[in-house]
C-alpha cells in the first residue's frame, strides 16, 4: 500500500536527484558550521575545489584518496547487497596491507611482475580473511555482522601494534614500522608512468592501484548483476525465505559476500602499503574504512556511483587538506565533519526530503493498475 | 446478485426499526481510501448491546480495515461512530480503550518474554510503580478466570505457552481494561478445532453477562454457530446485514463473493498413471522444536490432482516445504521421479527443482517473489542455474527479459512490463508470475500451495484453469488450500491433515463439506457413525 | 600484606577505569532495551567530554560543566532518535554517522574556541571533580585490611565514580520495577504491542534516548574533567564500544552488565601494570615471546569475548527482538 508512493515517481528522482539534495543538505550543514567559527563558506569552497582540482599535485592527491575510497566503499556495498552491514573495514584493511607487506618483504626476492600478483592475492586473502570469520559467524552461529566486525576492527588494531612493536618491527628503531621494502616491489606512482610514455606529471601519492581499484570496480558491476553468484548475494539481501525457496543457501552467500568485501576492503593495502608509505606502520587505514560507508551510501551501492562518490570524498580530503594550510581556523577535521554529515543525510536520513520529491515529481497516472485491496 | 442486495437492505432497515436501546457501537457511513485503493466506502452497521455480531467478508473485502478505524490504528476519511449512543472521535487505542472497546488481533500484540500479568497489565499498570498494579492485576485475574473460563498461569512466560492460551491473555487483557465491546480479528485461524469451542463457550459466556462481541471472520459455519447478527462485507461496501436466525450458508456464501459461488470446475475424470511422488513415513520438526508432521505418507500419480485439505497450521506448510526441499524432515523418506531421498540424503530446492519439481509457494510475498526485483529477475527465482537464461559465463540479461516477457504475455500478466518492480503488481498478477515461472518449466511434479489466496476472481479462474490443463497433460500436481471449495472442485483425491497426520483419504466423488469438515476437527467420520448406530 | 595492597590498589585502578564504561553501558542499555541500537555511545561521550570540559573552564565550574556535557550528549541522543525514530533511518548508520560527526566536530570546534591544537585548555583543580576523602580515612589508612579497604577503595574518588556505581541498582530498580521499565523492556521486544495498549512507541523511545544521553554525558564529562583535566582529541578512545561490548556481554541485563564492565576494566587496567611488569630478559624463548604478547592479548580480550559470546562459544545473548528495526505501522 504504501508504495503507492515511491511507484509513481520517475526512478531518477530517487536514484540520482534524491542523493544530491540530500549531498546539497550535508553541504549546507557544514557551511554553517564553517559560518559558526568565522569564516566564509564560500571561499573555504573556492579553496577547497581548487584545493582538490585546481592543479596537477592536487589532482594527484585527490586521485590518491580516491583510489582508498574506492576500495573501502566497494567494501560497503558488496555486503550491503547481502543485506549485511560490514563496519570492519577499518580492520579489514589493516589486515590486507599486513597481506601485502608480508609479501613485499618476504618475496622481494621475485621480479616485480611476479610480485604483484602475490601481492593482490595476498591483500584479497588476509582482507577476505578478517571478513569471512564475521560472515561465517553470522550465517552459522548468528553473531550479528555489524557488532562482529566492530570487535575484529579493535582485535586487528591490537593485533597490529603487537606485530610491529614486538615481531616485525625494525630492530635498533623505536616507531613501531617495518623496514622499507625494496623500491623495485613498489607500485609505480602515476608520474612514473606517464614519464614512461614521455608525459610530465606533477610528483603525487597517486600510484597504479587507482588503476587495480577501477578493475575491481568493474570486477564489482559484473559479478553482481551479470552473474548467478550476484544473483544469489542479491536474492539473499532482498528476501532469505525467498532464497531458500529459490534452492539458494543463505549461509553460503553471506560467508561469500563478507569475504569478497573483506577482500575488498584488504586491497586498500596495495595503495597504502604497496603505492605510497613503501613499509608496515600503524593506522594507515586511518578511518578510510568508515569513509566507505558514506561513499557506499552516497553512491547507492553501485560502481558506478561508488567511484564518483570517491571522487568526491578523494576531493573532499585532499582539499580539505589545502583548506586548513589556507584558513588557520579551519582543520583537516572539517572533512571529518562534512564526512559525518553526508553519512547523516545520506544514509540515516536518505528519506527526509523524500516526501517533497515525491509530491514534486509524482506522474499523474500511476505505472501499474492499482493492487486489489489485500 | 439483485435478490441478495435487497435481502440485505430489508434486514438492515429491520435491524435499526427493532432497536429500541442505543447501539453498543454504529457505524455511519464510514469511507477510507489508502491511496487508489478505496478499502471502505459508505459503511454503515449497528452493533446491538449483548450480542455476538459476526462480520464476514473475502480477503480485502475491507474488515479488518474497518476494525482498525473502530480502533482507533486509522482515522477515516469521513464518517461516524457511535459507542452506546454518543458520538466519539477515535485517534488512537488509547480512545478506543477509554470507550470501551477491545481488540484480539489476528497475531497477537503479546511480548514473549514478559509473563502473562506483565503482559496483561502493559498500558494499564496503574501507577507509576509495578508492584500494585501486579498485585490488583492478579485478583482481578482470578476473578475473571472464575467467571469466564479463562483459565491462565499469571507468572507463565507468554513465550512458552501454546496460542489458544496466549489468545486468552489477549482477552483479558481487553476486559481487564474495561472493555464492553470485544473485537476478535480471525481469532480461529491459528487454533485447532478444540481450542476453537473452547473460545466460543468463552465468547458465549461473555454475551450471557453482558459484554458485545465482534467476530470477524471468513469462516461461514463460525458465522452460523455462533452470532446472532452479521453483516456481509464485499469489495469495501456492506452487501447485507442480516439476523443470523434469517440466513443460511449459501445465502451468506453468495453475498460474499457477489455471484453463485464456483463449486465444481469443469473437468474431465482423471486418468492416473505412474505414482511421481511417494511419501512414507515422513516427519517434520519445525524451527522451535515441534513436530509439525507426523508419520505421512501418500502418494501422488501423473495425471491427477491430490488436494489436502486442513485447517491453517496443521501441517500443511511443513510438508511442502519438507517436500520443496526447503525444510529437511527428520524421518522418512521422498521418491519423486527415480530419486529416493532420505533425511540424510536430503537436498536442497535447487536440486529438487533439477529433479522435476515446481512449487507455487503458499506466501508469494515471502517466497514466491523479491518484491524489490524487476520482474524478469523475480521469473528465474530458482531457475537462475538454467542454460536458458546463461551465457557461458555471465548470465544473459537479454535472455531473461526475453523470456519473462513471452511469460507474461502467455499467462496475462497486466501490465506485461518485465522491467517493473515485482512489488508493483497486483496480487493476481504477482501469482500469475509465480505460477508461469513454475509452470513454464513443464516439471513432472507441481507442488501448489494456497495458489488462490488474496487473487482476485479473473486470476483464480484463470489459475484452476491452468491446473487442469498441467493434469490433463499427464502431470502430477499436489494442491494445499484452506479453502475447502477449492480442494473440492479441483482435486481428484482428497487427503485431510489434521495435527499433523494424514487423518484420512476421500475421491472426489465421495467428498462432501460435511464428512470433510469433521475430518479437518480431527474427527474420524466412520467411528462416529459407529458410535450413533 | 603486600599482595593484599596490591589486590586493593588493582581494585581501586578497577573501579576508576571502568566507571565510564558502567555509565555508557547503561545508558546503551536504556537505548537499545527500547529497541534503537546505539553504536553512537563513543561519540555521544567524546561530545560531552568537550562541552564539559569547555564549559567548565569558562565558567569555572565543574558542575556547569557536568550541565554541559549532559546537554550536548542528550543533544546528540535526540539527533539519533530524530533520524531513526522519527524518519525510521537505519540505526546503525545514524550511529556511526554521529560518531564520525563528533570526532570531526569536537577538533574543529576545539581549535576554533582555543587555538591549542585540539584539546581544551588545562583545567584548575576547582574546575574539576576532585577526589572525595572520606571521614576518617587518613586516620584509618594504616589499618590493616578493612582501613585499606575503606581508605582506598570506598574514600577517595571524584563524585562521579559514586555516582556511577549508584547508577545501577537505580537503572536496574527502574527497568524491573517501574512503569516506565515494564513499557520499555515491552517496547525493544514488541513495539506492536505497546502501540495497541495505548502507548506511544516514538515517545517511548525518545524517552529512552534522553536517558541515554544523559548517561553518556556524565560518562564523557568524567574523562574529561575527573579521570583528565581537559579535553583531547579522541579521548574516548573505543571506550563507547567497549561498552557496548559490556552490554552484550552482560546479555542487556544491569547487573550482569555491570560485572562485564569491571571484568573488561580490570583487563585493562591489568594490561597497563603488565606492561613492562615482566622482567623480559631471564624469560627465555617462547615464554619471553609468549610474555611480550601478554598484554597485547589482554586488550583485545574483551573483543574476543564478546565474539566468542555472540558466536555463542560462551553462553548466548539474544538481544531485545526488536532492537535495530523502525517501527512503521502496518495494518
Amino acid at each position: 500500500m504504501s508504495s503507492a508512493t515511491t511507484r509513481d515517481v520517475p526512478r531518477w528522482v530517487s536514484v540520482v536527484l534524491l542523493p544530491i539534495v540530500n549531498l546539497v543538505a550535508a553541504f549546507l550543514v557544514s557551511g554553517l558550521v564553517i559560518l559558526a567559527i568565522g569564516e566564509n563558506p564560500l571561499r573555504a569552497l573556492a579553496i577547497l575545489v581548487n584545493g582538490a582540482f585546481g592543479y596537477q599535485e592536487g589532482i594527484g592527491f585527490t586521485l590518491y584518496f580516491t583510489t582508498n575510497f574506492i576500495y573501502t566503499g566497494l567494501a560497503v556495498a558488496i555486503a550491503f547487497h547481502c543485506g549485511l552491514f560490514n563496519i570492519g573495514g577499518e580492520g579489514q584493511a589493516t589486515l590486507g596491507g599486513l597481506g601485502v607487506g608480508l609479501v613485499l618483504l618476504w618475496f622481494d626476492f621475485l621480479p616485480f611482475i611476479l610480485i604483484l600478483p602475490l601481492a593482490i592475492a595476498a591483500a584479497v586473502v588476509f582482507g577476505g580473511f578478517w571478513g569471512f570469520i564475521p560472515g561465517y559467524l553470522q550465517a552459522k552461529r548468528g553473531s550479528h555482522t555489524v557488532i562482529t566486525t566492530i570487535m575484529f576492527n579493535f582485535i586487528a588494531a591490537t593485533l597490529m601494534v603487537y606485530l610491529l612493536s614486538q615481531v616485525l618491527i625494525k630492530p635498533g628503531q623505536m616507531s613501531p614500522e617495518t623496514r622499507e621494502f625494496l623500491p623495485h616491489t613498489w607500485l609505480p606512482f602515476m608520474h612514473e608512468m606517464a614519464a614512461w610514455f614521455g608525459l610530465s606529471l606533477a610528483r603525487s601519492p597517486w600510484n597504479a592501484s587507482f588503476l587495480i581499484a577501477l578493475l575491481a570496480g568493474g570486477f564489482m558491476w559484473v559479478f553482481v548483476w551479470y552473474t548467478r553468484w550476484g544473483y544469489e548475494i542479491r536474492t539473499v539481501g532482498a528476501n532469505q525465505a525467498a532464497a531458500v525457496y529459490g534452492g539458494i543457501s543463505p549461509s553460503r552467500n553471506i560467508i561469500l559476500a563478507m569475504a569478497i568485501s573483506g577482500a575488498f576492503a584488504g586491497m586498500l593495502g596495495l595503495n597504502e602499503i604497496m603505492g605510497v608509505n613503501h613499509r608496515i606502520l600503524l593506522n594507515f587505514s586511518a578511518g578510510y574504512g568508515f569513509v566507505g560507508i558514506a561513499v557506499s551510501l552516497m553512491g547507492r551501492n553501485h560502481p558506478v556511483g561508488i567511484v564518483l562518490a570517491a571522487l568526491l570524498f578523494g576531493a573532499l580530503f585532499q582539499g580539505g587538506a589545502d583548506l586548513a594550510f589556507e584558513m588557520p581556523k579551519i582543520t583537516r577535521e572539517m572533512v571529518v565533519v562534512i564526512q559525518g554529515l553526508v553519512i547523516l543525510f545520506a544514509g540515516a536520513l536518505e528519506y527526509l526530503f523524500w516526501p517533497y520529491l515525491a509530491a514534486l515529481f509524482r506522474q499523474k497516472e500511476p505505472v501499474a493498475a492499482p493492487a486489489a485491496a489485500e | 446478485m439483485n435478490d441478495a442486495g435487497v435481502v440485505g437492505r430489508e434486514a438492515a432497515a429491520d435491524l435499526s426499526s427493532a432497536a429500541a436501546l442505543p447501539a453498543a457501537i454504529e457505524l455511519r457511513n464510514i469511507n477510507k481510501s489508502f491511496g487508489p485503493v478505496h478499502a471502505n466506502r459508505d459503511i454503515s452497521l449497528r452493533i446491538e448491546k449483548g450480542s455476538i455480531h459476526g462480520i464476514i467478508g473475502e480477503n480485502g473485502a475491507g474488515k479488518s480495515t474497518l476494525m482498525s478505524i473502530l480502533y482507533g490504528f486509522y482515522q477515516a476519511d469521513s464518517g461516524e461512530i457511535f459507542v452506546d449512543g454518543t458520538q466519539q472521535t477515535i485517534r488512537s487505542p488509547d480512545d478506543a480503550i477509554a470507550a470501551g472497546i477491545g481488540m484480539v488481533h489476528q497475531h497477537f500484540m503479546l511480548v514473549d518474554t514478559f509473563t502473562i500479568l506483565e503482559n496483561v497489565i502493559l498500558g494499564a499498570e496503574g501507577g507509576a510503580l509495578l508492584a500494585d498494579g501486579l498485585d490488583k492485576a492478579r485478583e482481578e485475574l482470578a476473578r475473571l478466570q472464575r467467571e469466564y473460563e479463562l483459565e491462565v498461569d499469571p507468572d507463565a512466560l507468554v513465550g512458552d505457552i501454546p496460542v489458544g492460551i496466549q489468545q486468552r491473555v489477549e482477552i483479558l487483557k481487553a476486559l481487564l481494561r474495561g472493555a464492553e465491546t470485544l473485537i476478535l480479528d480471525e481469532p480461529t485461524g491459528v487454533l485447532t478445532p478444540q481450542e476453537a469451542d473452547h473460545l466460543f463457550r468463552i465468547l458465549a459466556s461473555l454475551r450471557d453477562q453482558g459484554k458485545t462481541i465482534v467476530l470477524i471472520t471468513h469462516k461461514l459455519r463460525e458465522i452460523m454457530a455462533i452470532t446472532q447478527n452479521v453483516t456481509v462485507m464485499r469489495q469495501g461496501r456492506v452487501a447485507a446485514n442480516v439476523r443470523t436466525a434469517d440466513t443460511s450458508t449459501e445465502q451468506l456464501a453468495e453475498l460474499m463473493v457477489g455471484r453463485k459461488v464456483l463449486l465444481r470446475v469443469d473437468k474431465k475424470p482423471a486418468t492416473p498413471t505412474d505414482v511421481v511422488l511417494n511419501v512414507d513415513g515422513l516427519r517434520v520438526v519445525d524451527g522451535l522444536g515441534v513436530e509439525r508432521v507426523k508419520r505421512v505418507g501418500f502418494n501422488v500419480r501423473a495425471g491427477e490432482i491430490v488436494g489436502i485439505a486442513g485447517v491453517a497450521g496443521n501441517g500443511q506448510s511443513e510438508l511442502m516445504e519438507a517436500l520443496a526441499g526447503i525444510h529437511r524432515p527428520t524421518a522418512g523418506t521422498i521418491q519423486i521421479g527415480d530419486a529416493q531421498l532420505t533425511p540424510t540424503s536430503f537436498v536442497d530446492a535447487r536440486d529438487m527443482r533439477e529433479k522435476g519439481l515446481g512449487h507455487v509457494p503458499e506466501d508469494r510475498h515471502r517466497m514466491g517473489l523479491v518484491m524489490p526485483f524487476e520482474a524478469n529477475e523475480s521469473a528465474i527465482l530458482g531457475y537462475h542455474y538454467d542454460r536458458a537464461y546463461n551465457g557461458r559465463i555471465l548470465m544473459s540479461r537479454h535472455k531473461i527479459v526475453e523470456r519473462t516477457a513471452k511469460l507474461m504475455h502467455d499467462y496475462d500478466v497486466r501490465p506485461d512490463n518485465p522491467h517493473l518492480p515485482s512489488a508493483n503488481f497486483s496480487g493476481g498478477n504477482q501469482q500469475k508470475l509465480v505460477v508461469a515461472r513454475e509452470m513454464e518449466q513443464n516439471p513432472d511434479l507441481l507442488l501448489v500451495g494456497q495458489p488462490t489466496r488474496g487473487v482476485d476472481i479473473g486470476a483464480i479462474e484463470f489459475i484452476h484453469r491452468r491446473l487442469i490443463e498441467m493434469r490433463d497433460a499427464g502431470k502430477a500436481v499436489l494442491l494445499v488450500s484452506v479453502e475447502l471449495d477449492e480442494i473440492m472442485s479441483l482435486a481428484d483425491r482428497i487427503l485431510v491433515m489434521f495435527d499433523g497426520y494424514i487423518v484420512g483419504e476421500v475421491a472426489q466423488a465421495d467428498a462432501n463439506e460435511g464428512m470433510l469438515g469433521l475430518m479437518m476437527a480431527g474427527v474420524d467420520p466412520a467411528k462416529q457413525q459407529e458410535a450413533v448406530a | 600484606m603486600e599482595q593484599f595492597t596490591f589486590f586493593i590498589l588493582m581494585l581501586d585502578a578497577t573501579a576508576r577505569v571502568s566507571v565510564p564504561l558502567i555509565l555508557a553501558s547503561m545508558a546503551g542499555l536504556f537505548a537499545e532495551r527500547s529497541g534503537v541500537v546505539d553504536i553512537s555511545l563513543e561519540g555521544k561521550m567524546l561530545g560531552a567530554a568537550f562541552a564539559a570540559a569547555s564549559v567548565a573552564w569558562l565558567t569555572g565550574s565543574a558542575w556547569m560543566g557536568l550541565g554541559a556535557g549532559i546537554v550536548a550528549s542528550v543533544l546528540l541522543a535526540l539527533l539519533h532518535g530524530w533520524a531513526s525514530i522519527t524518519h525510521n533511518g537505519n540505526q546503525v548508520v545514524s550511529g556511526v554517522a554521529i560518531n564520525i560527526l563528533v570526532a570531526g566536530l569536537t577538533v574543529v570546534l576545539g581549535i576554533s574556541f582555543f587555538r591549542q591544537g585540539g584539546r581544551t585548555p588545562q583545567l584548575a583543580r576547582e574546575e574539576r571533580f576532585l577526589p572525595l576523602e572520606w571521614p576518617g580515612a587518613q586516620a584509618l589508612a594504616d589499618v590493616p585490611i578493612l582501613g585499606q579497604l575503606y581508605s582506598e577503595l570506598l574514600s577517595g574518588h571524584n563524585i562521579l565514580v559514586y555516582i556511577a556505581f549508584l547508577i545501577v541498582p537505580l537503572t536496574w530498580w527502574v527497568v524491573y520495577r517501574t512503569r516506565f521499565g515494564l513499557r520499555l523492556r515491552a517496547v525493544g521486544e514488541n513495539p506492536e504491542a505497546v502501540d495497541t495498549a495505548g502507548i506511544s512507541v516514538a515517545a517511548m523511545r525518545y524517552r529512552a534516548m534522553v536517558l541515554a544521553g544523559v548517561l553518556c554525558g556524565i560518562a564523557g564529562t568524567y574523562l574529561s574533567t575527573a579521570q583528565s583535566a581537559a579535553f583531547i582529541k579522541d579521548m574516548s578512545a573505543g571506550k563507547g564500544f567497549i561498552a557496548l561490548a559490556a552490554l552484550i556481554f552482560g546479555k542487556w541485563r544491569p547487573k550482569t552488565t555491570l560485572l562485564a564492565c569491571l571484568l573488561f576494566g580490570f583487563l585493562e587496567a591489568a594490561s597497563a601494570r603488565l606492561q613492562g611488569a615482566f622482567n623480559v630478559e631471564n624469560a627465555s624463548g617462547a615464554m619471553a615471546e609468549f610474555l611480550k604478547g601478554l598484554p597485547f592479548l589482554i586488550d583485545a580480550l574483551p573483543f574476543i569475548l564478546v565474539v566468542l559470546l555472540l558466536a555463542g562459544f560462551v553462553g548466548t545473548a539474544v538481544a531485545p527482538k526488536a532492537s535495530g528495526i523502525p517501527y512503521v505501522k502496518e495494518r
